[in-house]
């Protein structure tokens, strides 16, 4: 057997019994990426494990992630060489469960900004299923190599669906953790209110595995939740007897591409013959959530990416004024959809617009996060689907910045609530692209999400499937 | 025309907590550039800030010693602006909810009491510093992430003299706290201030000009003072102010034009998503607020109740929380009822000394213990005042007790009439002819024939002595 297909608990038990060796699995890994990556371009950069450990089962990064000595550069010209001087609480916690790390650096959405990979300074990555397609973004890289087993299991940011909508677009599971469960310490900031760090695995057991490394409060970081972390491995529970699903009725409407629909009803059938009790429920701030979204998060970026000025490190246009070198290095150092959310959020933040936009939003915010709270009274977790299409073609949105911010319509209320929200593979179109199921739960409720995806993954073939290379 | 001078004052207090607002580098004041940085205080992609708890106590205890509401929930803002001593190019500080809000403090103009409202004392982080060395620039990050408070003033102070004493009376209040050196020449404490002048009854304010890089309370009493003027004359010659940014150049003795309000920047405040909006509880502040120290009125109060001081003395000795505590030690260790004479000696001989060697009260080293074993020789009448201010000097400079350098000096006052009187006979019978001034009635002899005998005692005699002895001799001969 090919032990690049494994998962990453499959490959830890082979070890365990001693009928692999960590070496091997990373041989195997290193041939896998020669062999595929040319045509995937998962990966901005891979090289040999920076720590020799013998326990280790090699992980994607996504190159938000700081590593220490190791490049993190967002996919940005801006960050050109730039290698942090510490490791983000992750990473720390990745070492200290005795797993190496590696410079595996996946490609991603320049900082980011972008739900397709195509906004990265090293070129889009494709998706394994269809090579002209995207593999949906911010983590495109991340998940595309843990769908194309180049990697056994991946880390990515989800600042409004940037994990959940590329596992979605590559067949694999996606989690994006409540806020403040996973440390944001390293984690280079696009939208502190929003971001949080989340494992792209092969099935839900490997994102329990990993979510028991990565979760918990970290002193760095002080927006991380001082809560308990369970062991997440517990929810792997085959059972939704009596566990309540609610189904939003505006996330059904006018833009949902027909074949992501059937999946989905499919897929909340199949819960529904496996004892869970379904009713519509509803969200009514729906509509309001990428606007909002578009406003709080480019106004948090804007702040956040004023310290890329060729001051410190990364790219430097020297010029003979200090004026003009900040010009001119972000000028030459942000691509597009950098300068122009660095420009909506910059506006949206004016003397003048601030109420009108940003407070404004605000208040939204709340009202998007008070309609989980009502519907979580009643309803143990909501199912929709993580994006309203499939996979789309490289190329087919990046003129036109709208439609492609669309695409993540179902995904962002979630970080604007704070809420958890996984996506598990739950069909494919007729032409072979994969659909993703979410579901979401309320804040530290991930054990929910767990055990209700691992029901429906246990009860179904869709996560078996690999694309052929 | 006859204006009246609106003024209102923006302190910026360094906290000289042991390590910065939001990371665990030291504050330690002049270091080896760029030695005390970590990834949050340079800035870097990803790092985070925490706050520093003490800074937070340091900040209530402040706002309460300024007698500000302190607020139960308060959170930080972005202030957005670009320049190379922010690392992060945004500035950590508060905006809409700070930390306190209406205060006052109360100052003595002319011996009246005049309340200066605080709009709201705030908390902040500090930038670095730039260093420009002929073409280039050097940034030193170790000042940027220090604990800021910034007291903002109401516009209440009506002239230079008393923005001097508001001043003053606020460093005074904030050395007590301990919670900062108040040093402005280190730039614990900086002071910039904004001006206006109005006709006399004209409600409305005029135009706001705001005054910058003043490095001392004389120097923002002189730029206040020019600006007043520069104003009044403009203003009578009917032109129209514009508001803006002035520096004060202390060498020029004049304010010069740093930017106008056109091109004044829009900072973007808004909240600091990093760090959640917290709650302090009112059992907090109370608790804060009872640990509170003595401040420098309440300790002025009881100097006068407990050791007899006039209220000129006592505001003299409590200015400085450290001369204070040296002199209440000095008082205590005077075992008089009448704490007279100790005061005389501490607002005499020791603060010119003091002020003479740039030093406080404490730092002459004179234990109080010492320093009352003199001022009880020349009570005593043994040591001469003059002999004892001597003392006092060599005590300072060479670390020895009194008692030590008058045996070593033998410089103990001959009051023994027996031994003085040869020396009395030997003077008359030397200098017959001031003796015959004296007779003839000009006192300024018996002044002469006195030096005389003191010369000839090489100092030691007691002069009271000496004069009861010459006139004895001379009038009853």
């Amino acid at each position: 057997m090919e032990l690049f297909k494994l998962t990453a608990h499959e490959l830890q038990d082979k070890i365990k019994k001693g009928e692999a060796a960590p070496k091997e699995a990373w041989c195997a890994l290193e041939e896998r990426i020669k062999s595929v990556d040319n045509k995937v371009n998962a990966y901005v950069r891979h090289s040999q494990p920076v720590t020799q450990n013998p326990q280790f089962i090699p992980i994607a990064i996504k190159d938000n992630i700081c590593t220490e000595g190791l490049n993190t550069e967002c996919c940005s010209r801006i960050l050109e060489g730039f290698k942090p001087p510490y490791d983000a609480t992750v990473i720390t916690k990745i070492k200290a469960a005795n797993l190496a790390v590696f410079d595996l650096k996946a490609n991603m959405d320049e900082f980011a900004f972008g739900s397709s990979t195509e906004n990265s300074c090293f070129g889009p990555s494709h998706n394994p299923w269809n090579l002209e397609c995207v593999p949906g973004g911010s983590s495109g890289g991340s998940a595309a190599a843990v769908a194309s087993d180049q990697a056994f299991w991946a880390l990515g940011s989800d600042t409004g669906g940037s994990i959940r909508q590329p596992a979605s677009f590559c067949g694999i599971v996606g989690l994006k953790p409540t806020y403040g469960r996973v440390s944001r310490y390293g984690l280079v900031a696009f939208a502190s209110s929003l971001d949080q760090i989340g494992p792209l695995t092969k099935d839900v057991e490997d994102s329990t595995l990993l979510m028991n490394i990565i979760a918990g409060h970290d002193a760095n970081d002080a927006t991380s939740a001082d809560i308990p972390v369970p062991d997440y491995t517990k929810s792997l529970i085959n059972d939704v007897k009596g566990l309540k699903i609610g189904i939003p009725k505006e996330y059904f409407v006018e833009g949902i591409h027909p074949e992501v629909k059937k999946s989905i009803e499919e897929a909340i059938n199949k819960l529904k013959s496996l004892g869970a009790i379904i009713k519509e429920v509803s969200l009514p701030h729906t509509e309001y959530a990428v606007p909002v979204y578009y406003i709080v998060a480019t106004a948090e970026a804007s702040s956040n990416l004023a310290r890329f000025d060729g001051v410190q490190y990364g790219l430097r246009v020297k010029t003979d004024n200090m004026i003009d070198m900040y010009k001119k290095t972000r000028g030459a150092g942000f691509g597009e959809e950098a300068k122009r959310r660095v420009l909506l959020g910059t506006f949206v933040l004016s003397h003048g617009y601030y109420d009108a936009y940003y407070l404004r939003a605000l208040k939204v915010r709340t009202m998007i996060k008070e309609d989980f709270d009502r519907v979580f009274k009643e309803c143990d977790c909501i199912v929709a689907p993580t994006a309203p299409t499939p996979a789309f073609k490289i190329g087919e949105k990046t003129g036109d910045p709208l439609s492609m911010y669309l695409s993540d319509i179902y995904t962002i209320s979630v970080n604007l609530a704070g809420i958890p929200a996984i996506s598990v593979p739950c069909g494919f179109t007729k032409s072979g692209l994969p659909v993703g199921l979410q579901i979401m739960a309320k804040p530290f409720a991930e054990e929910v999400l767990f055990r209700a995806a691992y029901t429906y993954e246990q009860n179904t073939e869709w996560h078996k499937q690999r694309p052929k290379l | 025309m006859k204006y009246e001078t609106v003024i209102g004052l923006e302190v910026h207090l360094h906290l000289n907590t042991r390590t910065k607002a939001f990371c665990a580098c030291s504050t330690e004041f002049g270091s080896k550039p760029n030695s005390q940085t970590c990834p949050v205080c340079l800035g870097f992609p990803g790092s985070l800030p925490v706050y520093n708890k003490t800074a937070l106590d340091y900040a209530v205890k402040v706002a309460l010693a300024l007698n500000c509401q302190v607020q139960e929930y308060t959170k930080f803002d972005r202030k957005n602006y670009y320049y190379p001593d922010l690392p992060k190019n945004y500035q950590i500080s508060q905006y809409d909810l700070p930390l306190s809000l209406a205060g006052f403090l109360d100052i003595e103009i002319d011996g009246k009491i005049k309340r200066i409202g605080i709009t709201r004392v705030h908390m902040e982080e500090d930038a670095g510093k730039l260093i420009h060395k002929g073409n280039v620039s050097l940034i030193d990050l170790n000042r940027a992430g220090v604990p800021l408070l910034e007291i903002v003033s109401e516009p209440d102070i009506s002239s230079p003299e008393e923005a001097h004493e508001y001043l003053s009376c606020l460093k005074s209040t904030l050395e007590y706290l301990e919670v900062s050196d108040c040093d402005m020449e280190k730039g614990s404490l900086r002071c910039d201030a904004n001006i206006s002048l109005r006709p006399h009854g004209e409600k409305k304010l005029g135009v706001k000009i705001e005054l910058k890089n003043m490095n001392s309370f004389k120097a923002v009493k002189d730029a206040l003072a020019f600006e007043a003027e520069r104003q009044a004359r403009a203003l009578d010659e009917g032109e129209t102010l514009v508001q803006e940014t002035r520096l004060w150049d202390d060498k020029q003795g004049a304010t010069v034009t740093m930017r106008t309000k056109e091109g004044s920047q829009d900072y973007r405040y808004f909240p600091e998503p990093d760090l959640p909006p917290f709650t302090i509880t009112k059992a907090r502040i109370e608790e804060v607020r009872l640990a509170l120290p003595e401040s420098p009125k309440e300790k002025r109060l009881r100097f006068i109740r407990d050791y007899g001081l006039s209220d000129y003395d006592a505001k003299i000795l409590t200015s400085s929380k450290k001369d204070a505590i040296y002199a209440e030690e000095v008082l205590k260790n005077f075992k008089s009822e009448a704490k007279k004479p100790a005061v005389n000696w501490l607002i005499g001989p020791m603060l010119s000394e003091a002020n003479a060697r740039g030093l406080s009260l404490s730092g002459l080293k004179v234990s109080a213990h010492d320093l009352c074993v003199l001022i009880g020789f020349v009570e005593r009448q043994e040591v001469s005042n003059l002999s004892a201010k001597s003392v006092l000097t060599e005590m300072i400079d060479s670390g020895k007790s009194a008692d030590v350098i008058i045996k070593e000096k033998n410089l103990v006052q001959v009051s023994d009439t027996g031994q003085l009187e040869s020396v009395v006979q030997e003077v008359i019978n030397a200098n017959p002819k001031s003796v015959a001034d004296f007779k003839a009635g000009k006192g300024n002899a018996l002044m002469f024939l006195v030096g005389q005998a003191m010369k000839k005692s090489q100092g030691k005699a007691n002069p009271k002595v000496l004069q009861d002895l010459f006139k004895r001799r001379l009038i009853d001969a």
